[in-house]
């Protein structure tokens, strides 16, 4: 699902960013997102130190409800899995592929767009067709075939989701670089005969930061949600513990132990709420003008 | 003529995205373990060596790879997507059959999605920096970072199993046989839950939509111009503010649309909906990689008939914006 679709038309041009946490940390939503994210950081972190069994291991008796033994604060599911343990190893999966997929949909959604806005013409026309066609094919479902095909592991979701979640982000940097193509920067760069590739590099894309920025921690927030979707239809790694998994697994006791399900997924929905908050608190702290948008 | 013009380019949209689906199916197809024959016959076995060999031959799958391409194009021009021999029925048929179920699906979740998000937004942006502005906005960014399908998992937890109120999945209470109103009212009995699992996403985006659209309407001049010549606020409002900020939702609508087929997917798997998403989630539990391909195939041709749609749409709402 791609959040950026409706994210905030982020600012056109760069602004001085002395003062950018500041600006931020001014914000009570900016900080609450910090403070949340910095928490899902650090558990993630602390996961083999915490909990240096493999989560998926059966290491209690199951079923133990949520606070009912005080080794295993959020009790364990019907295999016997300690949940807080699938809960801390999860952050770290949900974290890795969110922020290489994004890296993934950066590459190819600001080379996309940036060429195309930069060069016009045939090239745009081209591009701006393929990215029509990435946003027409629904993301998800297109993600979901992949992975069903090359086998579900880390590198193949981090791949499907990369690739489907770009186009977005190049419609963006387009409408970004074209503002700036005819600017005097640029203008005056070819007028002394600077190269293409050298405009691109010096000029542009400093120049586009803000809105990709923003446009980054949004990315984030919906690969953890396309990411957690994936395992929770059975399309997670076999080998490493996922959030979207665990509800997933949840489901079948829902009658009678519904906090199996629950649990992993209050943190889903921390991680998420998290980066965009911390996306719309960039998006302001970036835009001293404040104009106000979605 | 404006019409006619509008029919051309949305034919040639529809071309372009037929083909380039065509592209990607024909290169996931080569992507997967096996040829494109055992993949079409669902691996495992479930077909004859001599079914085999003849599925290898009407695909061309002896010949180089670009006929095997113009071979496969045709094939999907024609609708013949192959035939699933884990649910024993051609493909293009499974997919009408299901199509339905997932459309009703969508629409009312949309619509739900739409008018309540508007409504929202609409309060929200009248009392902007109030109590309610602050609630309603924290409320639109919960449900905005809450994954559909554990939405659906806990309405089901609280109104099927513990309240007992509405049905726990499916689209009908087929033991009962209910005809005429009777059925009706039954299904939309069962699409009470998915529907609104599926809209609170939606309703949380255009809820901030709505908000945002309003708030920079209101800061315009003609809204000053009506302030100063004495009109009413609550007129302000509904008359100049709302129907300017309906453009963006309207444009949303379109853009949306792949997104909320994907949504599909999650929520009729998590309430056993009969449509193209459960349909996807058998297909995939069953490695029938052929019917997930012709079901991504399928709902991207849904997408752009609904985003033609929205573009006419928008002529109503603006008839300043013509069909080009």
């Amino acid at each position: 699902m791609s959040l950026l679709d409706v994210a905030a038309a982020p600012p056109s041009l760069a602004t001085p960013r002395n003062g950018l946490l500041t600006r931020l940390l001014r914000r009570p939503s900016a900080l609450v997102g910090l403070l949340l994210l910095a928490l899902i950081v650090a558990m993630a972190a602390s996961a083999p130190l915490l909990f240096p069994d493999d989560p998926l291991d059966m290491v209690a008796q199951p079923f133990l409800w949520p606070g009912a033994d005080p080794a295993y604060p959020l009790g364990t599911d019907m295999l016997g899995r300690d949940l807080a343990s699938g809960i801390f190893h999860g952050a770290r999966v949900s974290l890795l592929i969110g922020a290489v997929a994004t890296l993934v949909s950066l590459v190819i959604g600001t080379g996309t767009g940036a060429l195309a806005g930069y060069y016009g013409g045939r090239v745009d026309a081209v591009l701006m067709r393929l990215t029509e066609l990435f946003q027409t094919i629904p993301p998800f479902l297109f993600a979901l075939a992949i992975v069903a095909i090359l086998q579900p592991s880390i590198p193949t979701i981090t791949l499907a989701i990369g690739i489907t979640a770009w186009p977005s982000l190049a419609r963006l940097l387009r409408a970004e670089v074209l503002k700036l193509r005819h600017g005097e920067l640029v203008q005056a760069s070819i007028a002394l005969g600077a190269s293409d590739a050298r405009i691109i590099a010096l000029h542009i894309l400093p120049n586009t930061l803000a809105p990709i920025i923003v446009s980054s921690s949004i990315l984030v927030a919906s690969a953890i949600l396309t990411e957690s979707s994936l395992a929770f239809l059975g399309l997670g790694d076999p080998n490493v513990v996922s959030w979207g998994g665990m509800v997933g697994a949840g489901r079948e006791v829902l009658r009678t132990d519904w906090y199996v399900a629950t649990v992993p997924g209050l943190a889903i929905v921390a991680a998420v709420l998290a980066l965009n908050l911390l996306g719309d608190g960039l998006n302001d702290a970036l835009d001293p003008k404040g104009e106000r948008r979605a | 003529m404006l019409t006619a013009r509008y029919l051309r380019r949305g034919l040639a949209q529809l071309a372009f995205v037929v083909f380039g689906i065509a592209v990607v199916n024909f290169f996931l197809l080569h992507l997967a373990p096996g040829d494109a024959a055992q993949v079409m016959a669902g691996e495992a076995g479930s077909a004859t060596p001599e079914y085999m060999a003849a599925l290898r031959k009407q695909f061309g799958l002896d010949q180089p790879l670009y006929i095997q391409f113009f071979q496969y194009l045709k094939n999907v021009l024609t609708f013949n997507l192959g035939y699933s021999f884990r649910q024993g029925l051609p493909v293009s048929e499974l997919l009408l059959q299901r199509l339905p179920a997932t459309l009703l699906l969508m629409v009312t979740s949309i619509l739900f999605a739409v008018s309540v998000g508007s409504t929202l937004g609409f309060i929200a942006a009248r009392h902007a920096g109030k109590a309610v502005d602050t609630a309603i906005s924290t409320l639109a960014l919960l449900f905005y970072a809450t994954p559909v399908f554990w939405i659906g998992i806990m309405f089901i937890v609280v109104f099927s199993v513990g309240l007992d109120w509405l049905p726990v999945g499916g689209m009908a209470s087929i033991e009962k046989g209910y005809t005429g109103f009777d059925h009706v009212r039954d299904v939309a009995h069962h699409l009470v839950l998915p529907a609104a699992t599926l809209g609170l996403f939606y309703l949380a985006i255009y809820t901030r939509l709505m908000r945002a659209s309003m708030l920079e309407v209101y800061g315009q001049d003609f809204v000053r111009t009506a302030r100063a010549k004495g009109v009413r606020p609550r007129r302000i409002a509904a008359r100049h503010v709302l129907r300017n900020a309906l453009l963006p939702i309207v444009t949303t609508l379109g853009v949306q649309m792949a997104s909320v087929l994907g949504g599909a997917i999650l929520v009729e798997t998590v309430f056993s909906w009969p449509g193209l998403g459960r349909l996807a989630f058998e297909a995939l539990f069953q490695r029938d990689l052929n019917l997930l391909l012709g079901i991504l195939f399928c709902s991207s041709i849904v997408v752009v008939l609904v985003n033609l749609a929205v573009d006419l749409l928008y002529t109503v709402l603006d008839p300043r914006i013509e069909l080009a």
